[in-house]
Formats: C-alpha cells, sequence, structure tokens
C-alpha cells in the first residue's frame, strides 16, 4: 500500500472522524439510535482501516494486543461491576435508579456505563478478530509456494 | 446478601471468566477458577434448602417488574439443575489441573478456564431464568462457549467436531428463537408465566401450533434427542477430557430441562399430552435412540464414543419418563437426569485418567491397563454398574421408578424394554472391562508408554463421583424428595 498515495491520505483524515463518530453514536445512545454494539464497531473499523492502509505491524504497534485483551475483559466487568455497585447501593442487580438520589439520573449513569463497557468489549473482540484473521494470511504468505502463486 | 443468591448464582462466573483473561497465568487462573466454581456450587446448594423449606424464590433483575424485565425464578426444578450443573462443575477443576495441562496447549489454558466459566454461567443461566428470550441468550452463551471448548481437542477432528456441533446447534438455537418470535408475535410477552397465561385462549391458533413444533425441534437438537443427536458422538469424542465431563454431565440435560420449561409451563400439560401427540413422539424417539444407540454403542473401539453413544441412548431413558405423562414418570425422568450426570460424569472422569497415562481412549491401547491403574478402572467399573442399573447404585434408582411409572400407567411393553436396553448397557461396558481387566498388556500396540496410576487430583474428584454413586443408590431419599416435588410443581403449573 505504500505507493498508494490517495488511499494513504484519505485513510489519514477519515479515521479521526470515524473515531469520533463512533464516540457520537456511543454516548447518544440513550436518546437516539446506536449504543455500545454498533459504536464498539465503529470504533474498531478505525483500526481495521488503518492497518488495512498502514499494514498489520503499525496496527499492532497503535493497538498490542495486550491492551486488546485487557479491553476484552475490561469491557464485561465495567457492565457487571455496575450491576455489583448498585447491588452495593441496596437495590437488586442493575438497578440503575440507586446510581444517584434522582431515579431517572440513576438510569441514565447506569446506561451510559454498561454501554460503555459494552463498546469497550465489542471494539476490542473486533479488532482481535480481525487481527488473527490477517496475520493467519500474513504466515501462509510467507511460505515460499504461496508466494509464487500470489 | 442471601436476597441476591439467584442473581450471583450465575454472574459469579460471568464475571470471575473475564478475570481469568486479565490473570492469564494458568495455575493461578486454575485456583481462581476452582474458587468461584466452588463457591457457586454453594450458592447452589444454599438456594436448593431455601426452596426446599418454602416458596420459589423470584428475583428481578434491574427491579423491573416481572412481564416487563427479566426475573429469575428458582423452584425445586431449577435448583436441582443447578445444584447438577455446578457440582459437576466443582468437581471437574481439580481434575482439570493435569488433565487440561496435559491436553491443551499451555498459552491457551487460561482461555480456557474463561471458555468453562462462561459455559458454567450459560447452563445455569438458562436453568434459572423465568424469561423464554433470556433463555435463548444463555443457551447461546452456553453453546458458544462449549463449541470452542471442544475445538481445544488434541487433534484436528476436534475442529471438525467443533464446527459440526456449530452447525447443528445454531440450527437448533435458531428454530427456538424462530418459535420464541411466533409466540412474541401473538402475545407480546417474553416472561413464561405470562406467556403461558396469554397463551391459555389461543392454543388452538396455527402460529402456536408453528411455534411448537420450532421450539420442540430447536431444543431436541441441543438436547441430542435421537434423530438429532448426530452432533453429539464426535463433540464428546474429541474434545478434551475435561470438556467431556462437564458436557456429558450437564450440556443436554439443561436443554432437556429448557424443553420441559417451555412445555409444561408456557403450553401446558394438556396442550402437549392431549392435543398434540407429544406421548407418541416422546415414546417413539426414545425407544429408537434406546435401541439403535445402545447397539451402535457395542460396536465402537473408542471408549469415549461408546460413552457418548451410551448418553444418546440414556436421553431416551429421560424422554421415555416425559411420555408417560404421568407425575410418577416425570419424577423418574428428572431423577434420571440426576444419576445419569453423576453416572456419565464418573465414567467420562475415569477415561480422562487412561488418556492421561496411556495417551489414548482407544480400546486397543487400554488392553490390561486395570493392572497399572487399578483405582481408576474400578472407580469406571462401580461408575459402569449404574449405568447398567445394577442395584446399590444411582442407576438402579432412576430405572427402578421408570419401571414403575411404565407399569403404573400400564405400558407393560415399556417396562420389559427398560431392562432389556440395561442388558445392552452390560454388553457395552463390559466390551471396556473384559479388555481393562483381561487382556495382557502385550496387546497394546508397539511403542505404547508404560502406564502408572493416575495422579491423587485427578483420582479423588472421580472417586468422589463414584461414592456419590453409590451413596444415592443406597440412600436415594433426598433426590427423590426434590423430584417429586419438582414433577409435582411442573404437572400442576399446567392446570
Amino acid at each position: 500500500m505504500r505507493n498508494h498515495l490517495v488511499l494513504r491520505v484519505i485513510a489519514k483524515l477519515l479515521i479521526p472522524f470515524i473515531l469520533v463518530f463512533a464516540l457520537y453514536v456511543q454516548f447518544h445512545g440513550d436518546y437516539g439510535p446506536g449504543g455500545g454494539f454498533q459504536a464498539g464497531v465503529i470504533f474498531a473499523v478505525a483500526f481495521i482501516l488503518y492497518a488495512l492502509i498502514y499494514g498489520l505491524e503499525n496496527a499492532r504497534r497503535v493497538m498490542p494486543p495486550t491492551w486488546l485483551r485487557a479491553g476484552t475483559a475490561l469491557g464485561v466487568l465495567i457492565y457487571a461491576g455496575t450491576g455489583i455497585a448498585t447491588m452495593f447501593l441496596g437495590g437488586k442487580f442493575l438497578d440503575y435508579s440507586r446510581l444517584a438520589h434522582d431515579a431517572s439520573h440513576g438510569q441514565h449513569y447506569g446506561i451510559i456505563a454498561v454501554e460503555f463497557g459494552v463498546g469497550l468489549t465489542v471494539a476490542s473482540v473486533m479488532v482481535t478478530i480481525f487481527f488473527v484473521f490477517a496475520g493467519r494470511q500474513r504466515l501462509t504468505d510467507e511460505d515460499p509456494d504461496e508466494e509464487n502463486g500470489a | 446478601m442471601l436476597a441476591h443468591l439467584p442473581v450471583l448464582q450465575v454472574i459469579l462466573p460471568l464475571i470471575a471468566a473475564p478475570v481469568c483473561i486479565l490473570l492469564r497465568r494458568a495455575t493461578l487462573v486454575w485456583l481462581f477458577a476452582t474458587v468461584v466454581c466452588v463457591l457457586t456450587f454453594a450458592i447452589s446448594v444454599v438456594l436448593l434448602v431455601q426452596v426446599m423449606g418454602g416458596e420459589p424464590i423470584r428475583y428481578e433483575l434491574g427491579n423491573w417488574v416481572a412481564p416487563w424485565g427479566i426475573v429469575y425464578v428458582v423452584d425445586s426444578v431449577s435448583a436441582l439443575i443447578l445444584v447438577i450443573v455446578s457440582g459437576i462443575a466443582a468437581v471437574a477443576m481439580p481434575f482439570a489441573l493435569r488433565s487440561a495441562a496435559s491436553e491443551i496447549e499451555p498459552d491457551r489454558l487460561y482461555l480456557f478456564y474463561t471458555m468453562y466459566l462462561l459455559c458454567l454461567a450459560g447452563l445455569l443461566g438458562i436453568a434459572i431464568t423465568g424469561d423464554a428470550f433470556n433463555l435463548f441468550v444463555f443457551l447461546e452463551i452456553s453453546s458458544l462457549s462449549s463449541y470452542t471448548l471442544i475445538s481445544l481437542g488434541r487433534n484436528r477432528k476436534a475442529l471438525h467436531a467443533a464446527f459440526q456441533y456449530l452447525v447443528m446447534g445454531t440450527i437448533g438455537a435458531t428454530l427456538y428463537l424462530i418459535g420464541i418470535g411466533l409466540l412474541y408475535a401473538l402475545t407480546g410477552t417474553l416472561n413464561m408465566a405470562d406467556l403461558a397465561v396469554r397463551l391459555a385462549p389461543l392454543l388452538d391458533s396455527r402460529i402456536t401450533l408453528a411455534a411448537f413444533g420450532f421450539i420442540v425441534v430447536g431444543l431436541g437438537l441441543k438436547l441430542a434427542m435421537f434423530p438429532l443427536h448426530l452432533w453429539l458422538p464426535n463433540a464428546y469424542t474429541h474434545s478434551p477430557s475435561v470438556v467431556s465431563v462437564f458436557l456429558a454431565g450437564t450440556a443436554t440435560k439443561v436443554s432437556l430441562y429448557a424443553l420441559l420449561r417451555i412445555l409444561y409451563d408456557v403450553f401446558g400439560v394438556r396442550f402437549d399430552f392431549e392435543q398434540q401427540p407429544m406421548s407418541a413422539l416422546f415414546a417413539i424417539v426414545a425407544v429408537a435412540g434406546l435401541v439403535i444407540c445402545s447397539l451402535v454403542a457395542m460396536y465402537q473401539q473408542n471408549v469415549k464414543r461408546i460413552l457418548a453413544f451410551s448418553s444418546v441412548a440414556q436421553i431416551g431413558y429421560m424422554l421415555l419418563g416425559v411420555a408417560f405423562a404421568t407425575a410418577a414418570g416425570l419424577q423418574a425422568s428428572l431423577l434420571h437426569i440426576f444419576n445419569h450426570a453423576l453416572l456419565k460424569s464418573g465414567l467420562f472422569l475415569a477415561v480422562g485418567c487412561l488418556v492421561l497415562r496411556t495417551g489414548s481412549s482407544q480400546l486397543a491401547n487400554l488392553s490390561g491397563i486395570a493392572r497399572e491403574m487399578p483405582w481408576t478402572m474400578a472407580a469406571f467399573v462401580v461408575c459402569g454398574l449404574s449405568l447398567i442399573g445394577v442395584p446399590a447404585t444411582a442407576g438402579f434408582i432412576s430405572k427402578w421408578y421408570l419401571v414403575s411409572a411404565a407399569i403404573e400407567k400400564g405400558w407393560w411393553p415399556f417396562a420389559a424394554l427398560i431392562v432389556a436396553t440395561s442388558l445392552l448397557a452390560v454388553i457395552y461396558i463390559w466390551r471396556v472391562i473384559e479388555v481393562a481387566y483381561f487382556r495382557p498388556a502385550s496387546d497394546r500396540p508397539a511403542g505404547s508408554p508404560p502406564a502408572t496410576e493416575a495422579p491423587l487430583s485427578m483420582l479423588v474428584p472421580t472417586w468422589i463421583i463414584a461414592a456419590a454413586n453409590i451413596w444415592f443408590g443406597l440412600d436415594a431419599s433426598a433426590p427423590a424428595a426434590i423430584t417429586a416435588r419438582a414433577a409435582k410443581a411442573l404437572m400442576g403449573a399446567g392446570g
């Protein structure tokens, strides 16, 4: 992709907007269409685009697999942790009303926390899946016979 | 804290699973997962005691009231299943330390424990939820994680087996979802209790019939009801030993539980057995499964495969009990769920010990192994006797109840059939025993490593289960009391 100047420039221009749009979908989720899952996918797309244009090695440097693993686990923990927090505040599991003095504020905080967890896990898993599949491709490319065929 | 036990039952393993990813060190993860499994088991026992002492426990998630929100309902039926699932999971954990380490790549071990806990959370969720769609979600959690668990097996056939199960399991889950979707379109609710009320005047509707068909076939695939069992033998044979133990003891039984829940609590006894020919259908697939799969089991060359086909056959007993459409039959069926979980996981635990020491579960590799591994093979014999249904073992109790239920119903030929198929079980268990006890070790293929007795960390869980088989064979009062109450609750719910 080194010679595709147009692709490289356009990708560089687009990626920040993709990321911001993902955040918009994430935090606007409780008012309009959207939410953690969609936002997570869009967020991951930014990294996948980067990997497609600038190569897997660079993408791995931007988003190390260790971070991805942590993100995958932390997202679920944020979700479940919100539920546990409401239990400690005297409510039932995921009873968001307990998170603030005002029940409807509590519902907002709860949904934002939970959706953030969903977004984090979905984005991490999406990028991980892409890295794994792209990594496999790279391994077969190193095989000399395959290289001739390609 | 006691009030939160129903939700903790499910979220404890669910939260522990991602923590395993963060811990990463195999032994540390194992220790953590073991503690979690034991705690989960303790919770299920407390729940069972609470339920047996009083009313069913209900827990509204997020404090959303029943028909709108998701409710967890623990009654005598679900409490029994919770104890079985978490009990098997807890017993298999100490066993996993050596067994999983020898069969799974070291850098994937922490992922194995993650998946194991997720699968546990999914199975417990199916048992505890009172919401038909939530049941689907947990069904998928447990299924997806079990596909992964199976694919971790030692050779490439495991991948194929996992893929086969994935395709069949996904079809099953999809059919179930279509059925639930139809019911939702018809009634506008997903809560099981609410569905039963709203569905009562709509039972003649064709949509109800279609939904009923989709759900029965969908869950039939997941529980390996006879002609839909094709995924099971490969999945149990090629998965790592611990996974075979866990899945053989729990997965199909939980699916059967889900089917019972929907049949009795949503559609109602009268619809199932008077308007629909479920008695005939279950009786036919049960008998076909029992006879054919027992015969197939006799000709297998791999012990795990023998046990896998035997599992499909044993599901026949459970379905036969349901086919009687009486409280006694249902009780026998639930008892067999409990006893079969004990005896089949015991058999797979023993086979896991053999695989660790001989590297194979092929009959040819096990010639004369009883001399080198007497304790392992003794446990195998005990659980094998239980499978056959010899008196003073757990397997006898459920067959006794099943035969009594058949006679009470007046279906004499079925009573004879239960005894006859037990004789088929004698044959396939005897083949293993004959090879292990009476063939010389020199019959093994050249180059087989010399075997020694399995380590204590694996023998102790195996013997705990073997001892439980004898214990519940001698004193079945506790499971009999629980299942009697559970059967009454299920039969009563449909009116």
